[in-house]
């Protein structure tokens, strides 16, 4: 069976944005042929999965207090299952990376990463963890957390508004709803083999920007 | 513009217990230097906490490879953290200091960053992927006044190998932002509490050295996010005060009524903060339901909900919106409504009373000592609010009352806050009505270059006194520009009270006081 495209309740396809790297994905996936079975399974398993992200809150600084405003009455992420915030990293499906990472921190983000279990998705928040922001020319900043764990979702902004952290997460949905689940994400680890390298959705063309 | 006095190092010591015992209770900052060719040194701003007198001293050392100063430690207590921030920054070591290790960057780091001989190049200190080591012992120097420099006489542990040692942090909910404490227990009571900071540490001071003026003051706003509207008033008012510059009334009362309505959204933050971290998650909704009301007045004014560059050189950014008067009278009518409910279903609960009514009791003269201004030292009963001792925009004409509580607890520290609210309220009420007519933003020249000298301006923060140094060289960039951190006076207050406390109330002693980590970092 084929996969097909992720569908967002309330939100049409087509007004998200970087929809080409999702196409990608699925087109990659497709050209293997799946079993009906399984394939309904994985389906049935990234619904699943996909409405019960589960984050690691990693609040350093400003972005973390809207994080903060996302959970609370107004926004209310609970409205689509983000609403579960684990303090562990064991407990969690990925790191909601908002604020400024340092060098002294940056030991502690890459830990905690390796500490959480696969599958496992990191969503950086705020200008400082996509590239630095304002502190780029700091001697104590780190230039972007993708310098030392993959990132899946960028979300830009100084900090970001609570509605972008939600259409951050959506982004973040609509990806785990692509994956191959079985024999995929959830495939036996041969040891010392490393993790696939993430497929990155934006909804900035921050790779762009970052080579020019 | 200040007048330092110059003190010989030999007689350093003795002038500092003399002014001590004159009545100088409150070291206000303590300021590193580095003036190249004159040598390294430290400025000293002091306080009497009675008649507000303040006097800035200043001392210098010519040697630069291992300068030496004798410590201040035992006079105020503040002053081990800040000296350690000062050897951090500029590797000057204080004789006779009890603890004298880095405070914000690692300990295997290599050279001093606010030295303008610094060295910032990636092969000298590349990323590290692992953590440091915990430095368990540490240097203490002799304060032997015949010697030339003082000696290592004596390695001290920080924490004793046969303790029980605990890691709270960097990453924890409890801890508001990215502190790590190492507490020594004995059964569940905290015995030692070793704070490490620096988890957030951005160099914002250095990097303003290569910035213009205008540019220094985006970083304000991300120093005490909660306090953007303070903290960048502080610092325009510093260049305003050294340039000459006369703010236009209408931009005194914006910039006033602004700096409320962001102390109100602090306070309602650390009120829901500090339910959620007890437990209390139904508080936490209440207060954040409110603050997004007062956001949204603030996004329409200002254009940003947290962070919102608003106050500009001579004035502020853009004029306020047509409906802001209406919309703010509404909003403080509703807001003292809704105080009540707080009352109602956090303050008064049984449950929280008794964990923090009695707890990590702070004494008014510690507080001095400590110099925790802000609300933690009008819970303690020191009357410091920057507002009435040394008032600046309109608030020496607007009517309002300083809360002083007496306690000095976890529970006095959450009712000063929530008065305050009230009286913030009451600010406004007198202001909004009245805004006068008038230009939003004085012109300045494209370039702006502030004349020689030293200048150092105070705001209220949301919890405590914000201050800026600036030392001009007549530059477009200043020399030096140091922020006088609202939060590490309260982290070395916390290591001191939480000290006889059991974890639990470790969590609420650290929510009362209300620091935030960025702030302390900078």
């Amino acid at each position: 069976m084929e996969m097909k495209k992720p569908v967002i309740k309330s939100i049409p396809y087509e007004e998200f944005k970087d929809n080409e790297t999702l196409e990608a994905l699925i087109a990659e996936i497709n050209k293997e042929r799946t079993n009906v079975v399984v394939g309904k399974l994985d389906d049935l398993i990234n619904w699943g999965r996909s409405n019960s992200l589960w984050s690691l809150t990693f609040a350093t600084s400003c972005c973390g207090i809207e994080f903060m405003s996302v959970g609370a009455a107004r926004y209310d992420f609970a409205r689509f299952g983000f609403e579960v915030t684990r303090n562990s990293p064991r407990q969690a499906d990925l790191i909601m990376c908002a604020g400024t990472i340092t060098h002294k921190m940056a030991p502690v983000l890459k830990r905690l990463y390796d500490q959480m279990a696969e599958p496992k998705y990191v969503v950086a928040v705020g200008g400082c963890a996509i590239s630095g922001g304002p502190f780029k020319d700091s001697y104590h900043v780190l230039n972007g957390i993708d310098k030392i764990v993959p990132v899946d979702v960028y979300i830009p902004g100084c900090p970001p508004r609570p509605e972008a952290i939600l259409y951050g997460m959506m982004q973040l949905q609509r990806k785990v709803k692509v994956e191959k689940f079985l024999g995929g994400k959830n495939r036996h680890q041969k040891r010392g083999e490393l993790p696939a390298e993430p497929i990155i959705v934006t909804n900035h063309p921050v790779k762009e920007d970052k080579e020019q | 513009m200040m007048d330092i006095e110059y003190i010989d190092i030999k007689s350093f010591r003795q002038t500092m217990l003399d002014r001590r015992a004159a009545g100088m209770d409150f070291l206000r900052e303590m300021i590193g230097m580095d003036w190249e060719a004159e040598g390294l040194g430290v400025i000293y701003i002091l306080e009497n906490s009675a008649t507000h007198d303040v006097e800035e001293l200043a001392v210098r050392i010519t040697e630069r490879d291992r300068p030496q100063i004798p410590t201040v430690s035992d006079i105020w207590q503040i002053a081990e953290m800040y000296e350690r921030e000062v050897y951090d920054f500029y590797g000057i070591e204080f004789a006779g200091h009890p603890d004298m290790r880095r405070l914000f960057l690692r300990n295997d780091w290599v050279g001093f960053p606010l030295r303008k001989d610094y060295d910032p190049s990636e092969t000298i200190n590349p990323v590290r992927l692992e953590s440091e080591k915990n430095e368990e012992i540490v240097r203490e120097y002799d304060i032997a006044e015949d010697k030339q420099l003082a000696e290592l006489v004596e390695k001290m542990k920080i924490l004793h190998y046969d303790q029980f040692v605990i890691n709270i942090g960097p990453q924890h909910p409890a801890t508001h932002g990215v502190l790590r404490f190492r507490l020594s227990l004995e059964g569940e009571v905290l015995r030692k509490v070793d704070i490490h900071c620096g988890y957030i540490h951005r160099g914002i001071e250095k990097m303003c050295e290569s910035r213009t003026y205008p540019q220094t003051l985006a970083f304000t706003d991300r120093l005490d996010y909660l306090s953007a509207h303070q903290n960048r008033h502080a610092l325009c008012m510093c260049i305003e005060k050294a340039m000459g510059l006369e703010v236009t009334g209408r931009v005194q009362y914006i910039r006033t009524i602004m700096d409320e309505l962001q102390r109100i959204d602090s306070h309602l933050l650390m009120f829901s903060c500090m339910a959620m971290d007890m437990g209390a998650i139904t508080s936490f909704i209440y207060g954040f339901r409110d603050r997004e009301k007062l956001l949204d007045i603030m996004e329409e004014v200002t254009g940003g909900r947290l962070i919102q560059n608003y106050n500009v050189i001579g004035g502020v950014q853009a004029d306020i919106t047509p409906g802001f008067a209406a919309k703010v009278k509404e909003y403080c009518n509703d807001q003292k409504k809704r105080l009540k409910e707080y009352y109602d279903v956090f303050v008064n609960n049984i449950i929280f009373r008794n964990r923090s009514i009695g707890v990590g009791i702070l004494s008014r003269e510690d507080a001095i000592s400590f110099g925790t201004t802000g609300g933690t030292g009008r819970a303690s009963g020191w009357a410091c609010d920057v507002r009435k001792r040394h008032p600046y925009a309109l608030y020496d004409k607007v009517e309002f009352k300083e809360i002083i509580h007496t306690g000095g607890d976890c529970y006095d520290r959450l009712l000063v806050r929530l008065e305050e609210i009230v009286e913030s309220i009451h600010i406004i009420e007198q202001l909004i009505d009245n805004i006068p007519e008038g230009d939003f933003k004085t012109k300045t020249k494209p370039i702006i270059k502030l004349p020689e000298g030293r200048f150092y301006a105070a705001v209220e923060g949301s919890r405590g006194e914000f201050g800026v140094f600036i030392e001009s060289h007549g530059e477009k960039t200043p020399y030096r520009l140091k922020f006088r951190p609202m939060g590490l006076p309260l982290i070395a207050a916390a290591q001191n009270i939480m000290k006889g406390h059991k974890v639990a109330d470790m969590i609420t002693i650290g929510a009362s006081l209300d620091y935030v980590i960025p702030d302390i970092d900078r």
